[in-house]
């Protein structure tokens, strides 16, 4: 069987903010239409190589890049679009930042940068995306109101809409549940489940549990080293390749 | 029965004895702000009562400046300040957003955000040499309003980027990070997302230099400002760009020394009015401030 070209591919990949390397040469690629769980304690790089991948680690002053991040083949560091490549990936942060805009102007935000004006079009993503991120029926009737004005977890999910309002092909999630609670994280793990079927997700979570539960992969990303990635059942077994992703997913790293 | 759990050790009677001092101390000083500041308003008030009427702010003066009222001197402040900020606002703000959300840290940016900084401390008088060296004599646009105007925009621009600057970094990064996420240019995630949630510090700040521009009397000195000039009475557009003009603050100080039996009450009344026009521009500035927190959306 011929293995699929990679929807991303990371080689060597290097960064450095100042003096400091936070990620030391890492490569791995991930295949469309999979979901790669990432894991690893605070500080190990997750959110940098997220910011890699789209490239807004070039807001970060003194950040230096180096190696390569293929998405689609293109190397996002030569793309003369960079807005278009931002739009193919979904990114969601840690925690909600729903936008000082009503709930419509949250989801809309996206579609209007990239130039859609026709109102129908509009409405109808809009709705087609909060159904998705398992908020249409919470906030249907009040889309005017501020985005800001929603409950955290509420707010989770406009970040998630917001991040499916330009049709990604490819959606980061980092660390999206820690703050919502266990109901809701369920309820966008099911979101989740649905959208593998023609999305690639990039799921870092310090939840070892949920890379278990959702990933077909899952990398274990420990001081901007890789430490092992293989299937998620095999790093969940009991004989990982590395003795600290044992450690690690069974809590006893240190 | 258990022993009473709350008591008044002497610790916590220290606690409370300091409390009670902090208050008390730190109210002092409010008063001590406080006070003097009505007394001089009401001193103002009281000595320049007399001749404060609708006819003394929309006359000439007359007779050497020793009867009459002020309105040349008024509405010539009016043209200074209104010019002033017309061009000290667009240009400033628009400066501190090119410095705060597109410069990039190198050592000029932080050249140029120290000579910001910096600016803002120069003395006014400074500023006129400035003014008369580089509009009076270089640009050749003569004593003039313009000159005298350009010169108070420019004491008035780095303190406006200071602001501006303030008011912008008070939008929180991660609003921007969650534009630049989805394709958001830098420019679409300012126009969208930063300024409408900044504008009421902005105009804050702007609004503020107003009264600043008013009570200046050294860079329009050497720039534009005149002793006297007759304008019609009550004309609303007296005068034009490369007149020269009387202003309030320049007025108040030819009548305090330079004008003999000058009636007592005069440069009371000249200070009152300078100070309700800046008291009243304030006022503006917190109405506005409050209607847009009042839709701050975070």
């Amino acid at each position: 069987m011929v293995s699929p070209a990679p929807k991303i591919a990371v080689e060597n990949l290097r960064l450095s903010y100042g003096h400091k390397e936070v990620l030391h040469g890492i490569s791995f690629t991930v295949a469309p239409r999979e979901i790669l769980g990432v894991i690893g304690p605070a500080q190990s790089g997750k959110t940098s190589l997220l910011r890699c991948i789209n490239r807004t680690v070039e807001f970060t002053p003194g950040a230096v890049m180096t190696g390569t991040v293929r998405v689609d083949g293109e190397d996002v560091m030569r793309v003369p679009d960079v807005y278009g490549l931002r739009r193919k990936i979904g990114m969601v942060a840690p925690l909600p930042v729903g936008l000082p805009l009503t709930i419509y102007d949250n989801v809309a935000f996206a579609p209007r940068c990239a130039g859609v004006t026709d109102p129908a079009e509009l409405d109808a993503r809009v709705e087609r995306c909060l159904r998705q991120a398992a908020l249409w029926e919470e906030v249907k009737d009040r889309l005017d109101t501020l985005g800001t004005k929603l409950s955290g977890g509420q707010q989770q999910r406009l970040t998630i809409a917001r991040a499916l309002s330009h049709d990604p092909e490819i959606l980061c999630l980092d660390e999206f549940s820690i703050a919502i609670d266990p109901v809701t994280t369920m309820r966008i793990e099911d979101v989740l489940k649905e959208l593998r079927a023609h999305v690639t997700i990039l799921l870092v979570t310090n939840l070892t549990q949920q890379a278990r539960r959702l990933a077909d992969r899952t990398m274990f990303l420990w001081n901007g080293n890789i430490v092992e990635i293989g299937p998620t059942e095999e790093i969940f077994s009991d004989h990982p390749k590395d003795r600290r992703t044992f450690e690690y997913v069974n809590g006893i790293f240190g | 029965m258990n022993p009473p759990t709350f008591t008044a050790t002497p610790h916590v009677l220290r606690k409370l004895r300091r409390e009670r001092l902090a208050a008390l101390v730190l109210s002092g000083m409010v008063l001590a702000m406080v006070l003097p500041l009505f007394a001089i308003v009401a001193y103002l008030v009281v000595k320049g009562a007399p001749l404060i009427n609708w006819a003394f702010l929309v006359t000439n003066p007359t007779d050497g400046m020793r009867a009459g009222g002020i309105w040349s001197a008024l509405v010539g402040t009016v043209y200074l300040v209104v010019i002033a900020l017309l061009v000290a606002a667009p240009i400033g703000v628009l400066c501190a957003v090119y410095l705060n959300e597109y410069a990039r840290e190198s050592w000029l940016t932080r050249l140029i955000n120290l000579a910001v900084v910096n600016l803002a401390g120069v003395p006014s008088i400074v500023h006129a040499l400035f003014g008369l060296g580089a509009f009076v004599l270089f640009a050749g646009l003569g004593r003039s309003i313009l000159a005298a105007s350009l010169t108070l925009a420019i004491m008035t621009l780095p303190v406006i980027i200071a602001s501006t600057k303030e008011a912008l970094n008070a939008v929180p990064l991660s609003f921007r990070e969650a534009c630049w996420n989805v394709g958001a240019s830098r420019w679409q995630t300012i126009w969208r997302v930063v300024l409408p949630n900044s504008i009421s510090g902005i105009l804050t700040g702007v609004i503020l230099q107003v009264s600043r521009t008013a009570g200046e009397t050294a860079p329009i000195m050497f720039t534009g400002a005149v002793f006297f000039k007759k304008v019609a009475d009550g004309a609303l557009f007296p005068y034009a760009l490369t007149d020269q003009c009387m202003a309030l603050s320049m007025h108040l100080y030819t009548v305090t020394t330079q004008v003999n039996n000058a009636p007592e009450a005069l440069p009371y009344a000249i200070a009152v009015v300078l100070l309700g026009a800046v008291l009243l521009v304030n006022a503006t500035a917190i109405i506005v401030r409050s209607y847009l927190r009042s839709r701050k959306k975070w």
